[in-house]
């Protein structure tokens, strides 16, 4: 870890030298990452930079092939996504996986139920939910009980974060949160993860679109071809570096806070 | 997006506020509106065939055909019941028919010739039915053959199996006084009453306790205005429905009386009950809407949605068994023809006409019993006006 890294207090979620290849393809080479309490990290990439391939073994759906999984400072091993969650890492997928025929209250409890006896407790879910929704000053929803096949792109996101938060999260990964909304809704959402990390909890944004990066993200992460090009602080970087690191994976006079592992023939 | 955006900024108190009876019909209309029909269509039709039969054939309106209809829905109701289970995955169960006949088969074989008492054949009918849906429910779930063809393939080979169990020409008679009585045998009318008052009590209780619980939490719970609207409509329904029942129905009493309510209706009553809770009251119920509603999401929620893919084939057949003895017990034997002809397209026209979705997670139990009563009107109107099987068929098609 560098100096720079202390500055920022210890990172709750760090991923070191991370390596995940899929047959003969390489497809994460290397890679360091950190996420820390109270800051959103964007993670930015083109297109098979391997942002997705990363959240999934930081979620367990991928198992890593080497490397270390470091958690509150601790190295862990995540086996699945049920051990992911039980650390406090919550992934909020770009398809949301919410189910159309549930209302909020069933979506946002889906899989972990509360119960007494045999019989489920409807009443506590629906006030645990409420009063989630109402810790996120979420005023776009009519009722808990609404059906989210009646909801709006920017009122399913919402959902899908606060089922995330539900459960005493430390992490919430966002895979592009805003790629289907419009201007109004991106700006709630954007609000809504502001507010995330305002609460104390390290949120990773991935995302496309360097204005919504620059809106909410303290850090930026850009990988580039599997491999990590620069992490760096959000006022660092004017967008234009941010592009070049994304497209190139180098860019003038931005001094990468971690060890990348670029062009340093780790791979090669 | 075709919905308006309602992001109208309310406070978060909104959420839990509890609406005033006006509120409440305006939102059940808006839900309508909305496409969430549910049965209403199915009632709506129901009505109206009872009244269309009721003008052309009055005697259809009589307390004797009322039971009639019943005993004569039974057991397709039964098999609907178990098949809404299979459709909330999007699945289809194509053989439930003729696996009634198979548990049938089992019965009468178990009981007349082998002389096992009748729990015990009741017991290894349903076992049977079970054994058949695991072995589906795992084909189907874990080595992923389509439904459809797993179950079109059980379809022929249950019908052979009922064959090769009876034997061609042939025909088991049941003579169990017990499992005769399901669809030959009525409650004692003052039992029937006792029947009806606890029913009622126990709804009205379970909808009352848990307006409570909600009211002391804080959220929103149904108007009182509804809640006595709700208990007295059905009260008064199946008051009337019990009070008929219970009028003399034999054409000479003298010789033997008929009344009461026949023993089907409680047994389906209590399948209804438990199976409605299961799916609306249960973490398992829950899961299978969730995986008929979006697979992919319910496994990223943890839930095993192979196991419940299993689950809901043994469920369904399992309740094909309990519709095969119940027609078993309708037919006073089984005959190689069990569970074939119109016993699974009725059962699944049943399902989907009670407002189950074929698509998956969308539909309730008592979906079953508002089709199946569709569909036993249609069949037993027919029947009374003198048509042909050819043109009932047609009828009910139409009326699909």
């Amino acid at each position: 870890m560098t100096a720079n890294a202390t500055e920022n207090g210890t990172p709750i979620l760090q991923m070191r030298g991370i390596n995940k290849s899929f047959g003969p393809v390489h497809v994460l080479r290397h890679v360091n990452f950190a996420a820390y309490p109270g800051q959103v990290t964007a993670l930015v990439g083109d297109n098979g930079a391997g942002k997705s391939t990363l959240i999934k073994c930081i979620g367990g759906i991928y198992p890593i092939d080497s490397g270390d999984f470091l958690f509150e400072g601790k190295k862990v091993t995540v086996h699945g996504p049920r051990d992911a969650s039980a650390l406090g890492i919550e992934i909020v997928y770009q398809d949301l996986a919410l189910c159309d025929n549930l209302d909020v209250v069933q979506n946002m409890f889906l899989g972990r139920e509360e119960r007494t006896g045999f019989v489920l407790d409807e009443a506590s879910m629906e006030e645990r939910a409420a009063k989630t929704l109402q810790s996120l000053s979420v005023r776009t929803l009519r009722s808990t009980r609404q059906l989210v096949a009646s909801l709006s792109g920017g009122q399913r996101q919402t959902v899908a974060i606060a089922k995330a938060v539900l459960w005493n999260s430390k992490v919430v990964i966002l895979d592009e949160p805003t790629a289907a909304l419009g201007v109004a809704q991106t700006a709630q959402v954007l609000d809504l993860v502001r507010r995330l990390a305002d609460q104390g909890l390290a949120v990773v944004l991935i995302s496309h679109n360097l204005v919504d990066v620059f809106e909410v993200a303290d850090r930026i992460a850009a990988l580039y071809l599997g491999q990590l090009a620069a992490e760096v602080k959000a006022k660092d970087v004017r967008q234009p570096q941010v592009v070049e690191l994304i497209t190139t994976g180098r860019t003038e006079g931005v001094e990468s806070e971690l060890e990348t592992g670029v062009d340093e023939g780790v791979t090669a | 997006m075709s919905t308006p955006v309602v992001d109208v900024p309310e406070s978060p108190a909104e959420l839990t506020r509890s609406p005033s009876l006006g509120e409440y019909f305006r939102s059940y209309i808006d839900r309508v509106r909305g496409g969430d029909i549910g049965s209403l269509p199915a009632v709506f039709g129901l009505i109206v065939l009872v009244i269309v039969f009721s003008i052309l054939r009055p005697v259809f309106f009589s307390a004797g055909n009322f039971a009639n209809l019943l005993t004569q829905g039974g057991p397709i109701t039964v098999i609907a019941m178990g098949l809404v289970f299979v459709l909330l995955l999007g699945e289809i169960d194509l053989s439930a028919g003729f696996t009634s006949g198979v548990c049938a088969a089992v019965l009468a074989t178990v009981m007349t010739d082998w002389g096992w008492s009748w729990p015990l054949g009741i017991v290894t009918a349903l076992l049977t039915g079970l054994v058949i849906g695991t072995a589906m429910g795992t084909l189907v779930a874990r080595i992923g053959i389509p439904s459809f063809v797993v179950t079109l393939a059980a379809f022929l080979a249950f019908q052979g199996t009922v064959l090769l169990i009876i034997g061609e020409g042939g025909n088991v008679p049941i003579r169990d006084s017990v499992v005769l009585a399901v669809e030959n045998k009525n409650v004692p009318p003052v039992w029937g009453w006792v029947l009806w008052a606890v029913s009622i009590g126990g709804y009205a209780a379970v909808v009352l306790l848990r307006a409570q619980r909600r009211r002391a939490k804080g959220l929103s719970a149904e108007p009182m205005a509804v809640f006595a609207v709700k208990v007295g409509g059905l009260a008064l329904l199946t008051g009337v429905a019990v009070y008929v029942l219970n009028l003399e129905r034999s054409r000479n009493a003298l010789v033997i009386s008929l009344k009461g309510i026949p023993w089907v209706v409680p047994i389906i009553l209590v399948l209804l009950v438990v199976l409605s809770f299961v799916l609306g009251r249960t973490a398992y119920g829950r899961h299978i809407y969730a995986t008929g509603g979006n697979t992919e999401a319910a496994r990223r929620a943890g839930i095993k949605t192979a196991s419940i893919r299993t689950s809901v084939f043994m469920v369904c057949s399992t309740m094909a068994a309990v519709g095969g003895i119940i027609a078993a017990s309708r037919a006073n034997s089984v005959d190689p023809n069990a569970g074939g002809s119109n016993t699974l397209l009725y059962a699944v026209g049943a399902a989907v006409i009670g407002g189950t979705s074929l698509f998956g997670g969308k539909g309730k139990v008592r979906d079953a019993i508002i089709g199946g009563a569709v569909i036993a009107v249609i069949d037993n109107g027919m029947g009374l006006l003198g048509y042909s099987a050819g043109i009932k068929f047609i009828v009910t098609g139409l009326g699909c």
